[in-house]
């Protein structure tokens, strides 16, 4: 799963001029340049879930505003043969050209089954999975939103008055476990006393342990909120109702949670999609592998809410400067896990490109939580 | 099941009964199949009052499962699961049981055959595979035999414990699955190790579907003999019927409820073994995906007749299979064909207070309401 190589989109934007010989990088087979072209996007959940299948759905409007583009959407679709179904018909039935199923579970199996059948058709799959020796007409992209949350610390860390600030995560998986100790020592960037206590539901989706835990967190004097499952929704609605400041994930959930949004980490698949779509227009290769962050437009965050103090306000933005002029590490030491354990000695640091921080396994001191 | 009371003869009474005996078997046909049609304009009436057109609606019903070679493989790709979760409500409901919690057995019929084929490595591989569909077999057998025994022996009400125990094979599929044998390798989605290649099933000679969908056929075959041609189907027939009488006759209730609920338990893990062999090539959360939930509508569209079961799985393939393009092209939710689903089994429950009651059907009926 580790990828072989890190070459988010500045880069290959740097490299594409020898993109044609570079056929090490398994880059796409030249495709004609398309006058019209058909696109297909394939969502696990439904596309207004105001969070991951919200944020694809947002960049697949804007493909849409395209000329010379036709966009098929088809949401909840599980990570079934369905999926392979949904491929297999977008193509046969609509004749589209280039997919983006973009939910993490449809890569393997389905795309590695699916693709070599229809090598004409490019396969873009949001997760990062692509390796050498997979399809070379499949791709994949994905986002360091860990910085993201990052920055919603640093606002909650402003924020919070009880020092207490409270995470509602899916699953102890690497990439929600970054997110999880990103927020906090965003938080700990302000105040080194703050502390993040998260509660696991166990699935992407599932309402009723999300509002569970988002109450139990504020019960326990937790007065921000962040969140990663699916479809940050019932949190942001519950955090606000309880009086408890939100920070969106996912998506701008800014209208559910009103006064009490601070700021909130998303998904620009609009500026993703909408270069890939015109590059395979032009007929020019995408990279089988395209990773970036804040300054490769791959996220963004949400305007600041009116609940953020000045002081707020100037730290968010001096440390999101920071991070788009590249280097920055949340993970540095010296820095001990909540176990005791040392992750980052002194001097040493993980950047948001570090492939250690993929098998992330760990909840970083002042985490209170167990990844088991 | 059509149950031939026998009917007051009037005139000849060899003519009679041959109108009667008939009579039944159209009755069997036409009241399922008016049914349907009865969903269909209620469904048409639906899609009016949403000012979209039915016409095009079922066109591409027709276009999405079943007008060309693709639509068939989209079709026929989905019949496995669906069928094998249909038998799991199918056979205990011969016992009068109501069992909807088939997805547990799937589930853990999946983790069940991805862990022994993560066991069998270095055995020839037909032998491994034999190994894999048993262990899903059992561990299904045993999940949903237990819900058949707390009903036997504690009077647990059947239907609530098996969607509970449900929520229950999902949350230990989730539980071993991120735990004791997750793949370390899985970092972002966690799952059993994969399957060797020599394990995986693949597709049947001329059509783009498993071997699990000959499987589900042969297995309602089986299933259809049981009941209707031997002993014990018999046994467990009149033991659905009335209880009681069967006690007092001496049949053995509890035996035939506990095989019963099993065995479908057996098919549902069945099916699990598929979706891990032949599609997922490993057991994680993907394999919830709701099969055994449609299997109830499936089993009772077919009114628990495993025969009845293999064309009524058809149908609904081919409806889910459209479902995409109706999506695509008619800018419909993805709701849609749950609700049309959802019409179709409400009517088609309500039709069951039909059977026996009309005089078209029953030339013996005198007076009835």
């Amino acid at each position: 799963m580790t990828p072989p190589n890190t070459m988010n989109r500045r880069r290959f934007l740097g490299t594409s001029a020898m993109a044609l010989g570079a056929t090490s990088l398994g880059l796409a087979q030249s495709a004609q340049a398309q006058s019209n072209l058909t696109v297909g996007f394939i969502y696990v959940g439904p596309k207004d879930d105001f969070g991951y299948n919200q944020a694809h759905a947002e960049g697949a409007a804007a493909v849409k505003a395209m000329s010379g583009v036709t966009v098929l959407e088809e949401e909840n679709v599980p990570e079934s043969q369905d999926v392979q179904n949904t491929m297999e018909s977008m193509i046969n039935f609509d004749g589209a050209s280039l997919l983006f199923p973009t939910s993490f579970g449809y890569f393997n199996p389905h795309i590695l089954e699916v693709a070599p059948k229809y090598p004409d058709v490019r396969f873009e799959h949001c997760g990062g999975l692509w390796t050498e020796g997979n399809p070379t007409n499949a791709g994949s992209y994905f986002g360091y939103i860990g910085m993201g949350q990052y920055l919603n610390g640093v606002t909650a860390g402003h924020a919070t008055k009880s020092k207490k600030i409270g995470f509602v995560a899916a699953k102890p998986i690497p990439q929600v476990l970054n997110n999880i100790n990103s927020f906090l020592l965003g938080a700990r960037s302000v105040d080194p006393t703050i502390t993040c206590q998260v509660i696991f539901t166990g699935e992407w989706s599932l309402a009723v342990k999300e509002a569970e835990a988002t109450n139990a967190l504020t019960d326990q004097g937790c007065d921000v909120i962040t969140c990663h499952v699916d479809g940050p929704k019932v949190v942001c609605e519950t955090a606000a109702a309880r009086d408890a400041f939100v920070c969106g994930y996912h998506a701008d959930q800014s209208p559910l949670a009103g006064d009490k949004y601070l700021t909130g980490a998303e998904w620009n698949w609009a500026s993703i999609y909408t270069d890939m779509v015109s590059k395979t227009m032009a007929g020019a290769p995408i990279d089988n592998f395209v990773r970036g962050g804040l300054a490769d437009n791959f996220i963004k965050m949400s305007p600041l809410g009116p609940a953020v103090s000045d002081a707020a306000r100037a730290q968010f933005e001096a440390t999101k400067a920071e991070i788009i002029a590249g280097g920055f590490a949340a993970i540095k030491g010296p820095l001990k896990d909540n176990k005791g354990n040392v992750i980052a000695a002194e001097g040493q640091s993980f950047v948001e490109t570090d492939v250690a921080i993929e098998s992330m396994g760990y909840l970083v001191e002042g985490v209170i939580g167990s990844t088991s | 099941m059509s149950i031939t009371f026998p009917q007051k003869a009037t005139g000849s009474p060899v003519a009679a009964q041959l109108v009667a005996r008939i009579a039944l078997r159209a009755e069997a046909v036409l009241i399922p199949v008016g049914a349907l049609l009865a969903g269909f304009v209620a469904f048409s009436l639906f899609l009016l009052f949403l000012g979209k057109s039915p016409v095009e609606f079922f066109a591409l019903v027709w276009k999405g499962g079943f007008s060309s070679a693709f639509s068939w493989q989209n079709t026929l790709s989905r019949v496995a699961p669906l069928v094998l979760a249909a038998l799991c409500v199918a056979l205990p409901a011969r016992l009068g049981l109501v069992v909807i919690g088939g997805e547990g057995a799937i589930v853990l019929g999946g983790l069940a055959a991805a862990v022994t084929g993560t066991l069998v490595v270095g055995l020839p591989s037909a032998m491994g595979m034999v190994l894999m569909a048993v262990a899903a077999m059992c561990l299904g057998g045993l999940w949903i035999g237990a819900i058949g025994a707390l009903r036997i022996k504690r009077g647990v009400n059947e239907t609530i414990a098996s969607l509970l125990m449900a929520y229950i094979a999902i949350a230990l599929l989730n539980h071993f699955v991120e735990g004791p044998f997750r793949d370390p390798a899985s970092l972002n989605k966690p799952s059993t190790a994969p399957i060797e290649t020599a394990l995986q099933v693949g597709d049947m000679p001329f059509v783009a579907a498993h071997w699990g969908v000959l499987a589900g056929i042969v297995a309602c075959l089986l299933c259809w003999v049981l009941i209707e041609r031997t002993t014990i189907g018999f046994a467990a027939r009149i033991a659905g019927d009335n209880v009681r009488a069967a006690q007092i006759q001496g049949l053995p209730v509890s035996k035939l409820v506990i095989g019963f609920t099993a065995l479908g338990g057996a098919c549902a893990g069945l099916g699990g073994y598929f979706e891990v062999a032949a599609v997922h090539g490993s057991a994680n959360a993907s394999l919830i995906a709701g099969y055994g939930y449609t299997g109830i509508l499936v089993a009772f569209l077919a009114r628990h007749n495993p025969l009845v079961i293999i064309p009524v799985a058809v149908l609904l393939a081919g409806f889910e299979a459209s479902g995409g393009l109706i999506q695509r092209r008619m800018d419909l939710p993805d709701a849609t064909v749950l609700v049309f689903e959802g019409m179709v089994f409400i009517i088609i429950l309500l039709s069951e207070a039909l059977y026996g009651r009309l005089r078209i059907f029953n030339p013996g009926l005198r007076g009835a309401s």
